[in-house]
């Protein structure tokens, strides 16, 4: 799928996640790259540094905003500075869609900090979407909701993940970005088929796909983001490009960062199975 | 279970601190027993009880808070020492949990939280109290807005009897009781080189900044925490200028803010114009003044003038 409405028509090739050590070689170097996520909160600030660099990278890259702490899924409402500050951002990247995960992670203005999973029911689905299409609105840009790693699920739970996914996407009519790092992680933990996720995803709605490393554990498995990518997440990854054609792919690599080189020759791998995939064959 | 009750059960056993070992704690939030609580609302599964799937959540959440405290306040944590840093840092986040979509704002409360909570700091009070508000500044100062600078066009708009200058967002004014700029850059310094360090290593810098610490004596010094070309530094000032600095910020006239400065100085008459002259060349040089954001009713009463 080169583009579709949930990455605003765009045909992104492999990008990776712009940290902070490997901001002197970038801006030295001046590597080709197709494209580099930022975290949106990272940036969300009045000035200094961050922002300085922040405007280098946009003068020679192109850059999409991902975030971590819109909280989708939190029942409480939208906080307006965050939205605030969001959008300053938006007009400042002009990132051509923006993610964040489809989890919750504040009660009460409480912050955790964290991607907690949802419990899968109706009501969470319809809250969600609503406050997807709310900070849609507000923003003005396409929204895409991401998957999250999970290590526990609810009892009150009425359908599975994939089916949760779809739910709020279909209600908020909004994109997907396809982690298929985190798909693999909650099959190990919860044991289902993660073949059956990504063939149960809607392939027209993928604006993105992450991949990533993970750690096992001797009971579960960890989403930690300091490892290469492991061949399970890579058939995964075949198997979605498969079904939503050539996407736009991010690498994250957050702990224990490599050279920049090496981060970048482990995104490129994605090639062997984006080339040749420019058209989507749904299947 | 509704979306928000079961969201606000998930959240108070997951912000519940952790055992000494770092583990969840067997007593649920509101008594009863952690492992009933968590099997009401979350699943089991072969490898994991209920409890043991909870933990996960309960124990990132700390690792990731108290990691953010000890990146966020190196020098109160020399002060300290580590293990009573940890401790306060898990009584603080418990009182007073972030507030904030970002954890940049994590310690934004901890000078107040420590001046109501004095028990933690009590040996060491007033040094704890100079050292935090440093590194609050620091953060500060390293992002804080910077307005567009001051330029000579726009001093010519204002009129000299009432002439105000602004004091750019970014730059912190500190009246402190120890010197500890030179305590902070000193504990920076060994944690920046830290990460070749062998155990001997780490345990010598341990030792050094310990000593940094019980060597340090009291001594008054104004600080202005500022940035150029993106880093930040601790510039020492004098008490006029930083009361000139302060008075200027407050929205006091020049005119105004130089006699407020020069109250109980003992700078001898005759240097003072001197003394003014230099202070405000340097600031000037430095970027600190920036251009003032016109009230409408400035705006309204200059063009009924024109």
């Amino acid at each position: 799928m080169p583009g579709n409405r949930f990455n605003g028509f765009t045909d992104y090739g492999i990008g990776i996640g712009l940290r902070a050590p490997h901001y002197e070689h970038i801006l030295s170097r001046k590597p080709v790259v197709d494209w580099f996520e930022i975290i949106s909160e990272n940036f969300m600030i009045d000035g200094g540094r961050p922002l300085h660099i922040l405007d280098q990278i946009l003068g020679q890259y192109k850059v999409v905003q991902h975030g971590v702490s819109m909280y989708f899924g939190s029942a409480d409402k939208p906080d307006r500075e965050h939205l605030r500050r969001l959008k300053e951002l938006v007009k400042r990247t002009n990132t051509p869609w923006l993610s964040d995960h489809l989890c919750w992670g504040s009660v009460d203005g409480r912050y955790t900090h964290d991607l907690l999973p949802m419990p899968y029911t109706f009501e969470a689905a319809r809250v969600t979407a609503q406050k997807v299409r709310e900070v849609r609105d507000f923003l003005e840009i396409p929204i895409a909701v991401e998957n999250v790693s999970s290590y526990a699920e609810f009892h009150v739970s009425e359908m599975t993940e994939w089916e949760f996914l779809n739910e709020v996407v279909e209600q908020a009519d909004c994109g997907i970005l396809l982690d298929v790092n985190n798909i693999y992680v909650s099959s190990q933990n919860h044991k289902f088929d993660p073949f059956t996720y990504v063939n149960s995803v809607p392939a027209e709605r993928v604006a993105q796909i992450h991949i990533a490393g993970h750690s096992k554990f001797k009971k579960y498995i960890l989403d930690t983001h300091d490892h290469p990518v492991l061949d399970p997440v890579w058939k995964l990854y075949e198997r979605a490009i498969q079904r939503a054609g050539h996407t736009a792919t991010l690498l994250e690599w957050d702990d224990s960062i490599p050279s920049f080189q090496e981060v970048h020759r482990e995104a490129l791998k994605a090639n062997r199975f984006l080339a040749g995939r420019s058209l989507a064959v749904a299947v | 279970m509704k979306l928000l009750a079961l969201q606000r059960a998930v959240a108070r056993a997951v912000m519940q601190p952790l055992t000494p070992s770092e583990r969840m704690q067997r007593k649920a939030p509101g008594g009863g027993r952690m492992s009933a609580y968590a099997a009401r609302f979350i699943k089991p599964n072969d490898c994991l009880t209920s409890f043991e799937r909870l933990e996960i959540y309960n124990r990132q959440y700390w690792f990731r808070v108290l990691g953010s405290m000890a990146e966020d306040f190196p020098g109160l944590r020399a002060v300290l020492g580590g293990q009573r840093f940890e401790f306060m840092c898990k009584a603080y986040l418990t009182d007073c949990p972030s507030r904030s979509f970002t954890l940049r704002n994590l310690g934004s409360h901890l000078e107040t939280w420590l001046r109501q909570n004095p028990s933690w700091i009590r040996d060491r009070r007033v040094l704890a109290l100079d050292m935090v508000r440093l590194e609050w500044a620091d953060i500060e100062a390293f992002d804080g807005q910077a307005k567009p600078p001051l330029r000579a066009e726009d001093l010519s708009k204002i009129e000299v009897a009432n002439l105000q200058l602004t004091i750019q967002p970014y730059v912190q004014l500190l009246e402190l009781h120890y010197p500890v700029d030179d305590l902070l850059l000193e504990v920076k310094h060994g944690d920046d080189t830290s990460d070749f360090g062998s155990n001997a290593v780490q345990e010598r810098r341990k030792r050094s900044k310990v000593r940094a610490v019980a060597k340090l004596e009291p001594a008054q010094i104004f600080l202005a925490v500022h940035r150029l070309d993106f880093s930040v530094y601790f510039r020492r000032i004098e008490p006029e200028e930083f009361a000139l600095l302060k008075a200027l910020r407050s929205g006091k006239t020049v005119e105004r803010a130089i006699e407020l400065a020069f109250r109980k100085s003992s700078v001898p008459l005759a240097d003072r114009a001197a003394f003014v002259q230099h202070s405000f060349q340097t600031w000037a040089a430095l970027g600190w003044f920036c251009r003032r954001e016109e009230k409408m009713r400035d705006v309204k009463a200059r063009e009924n003038r024109a």
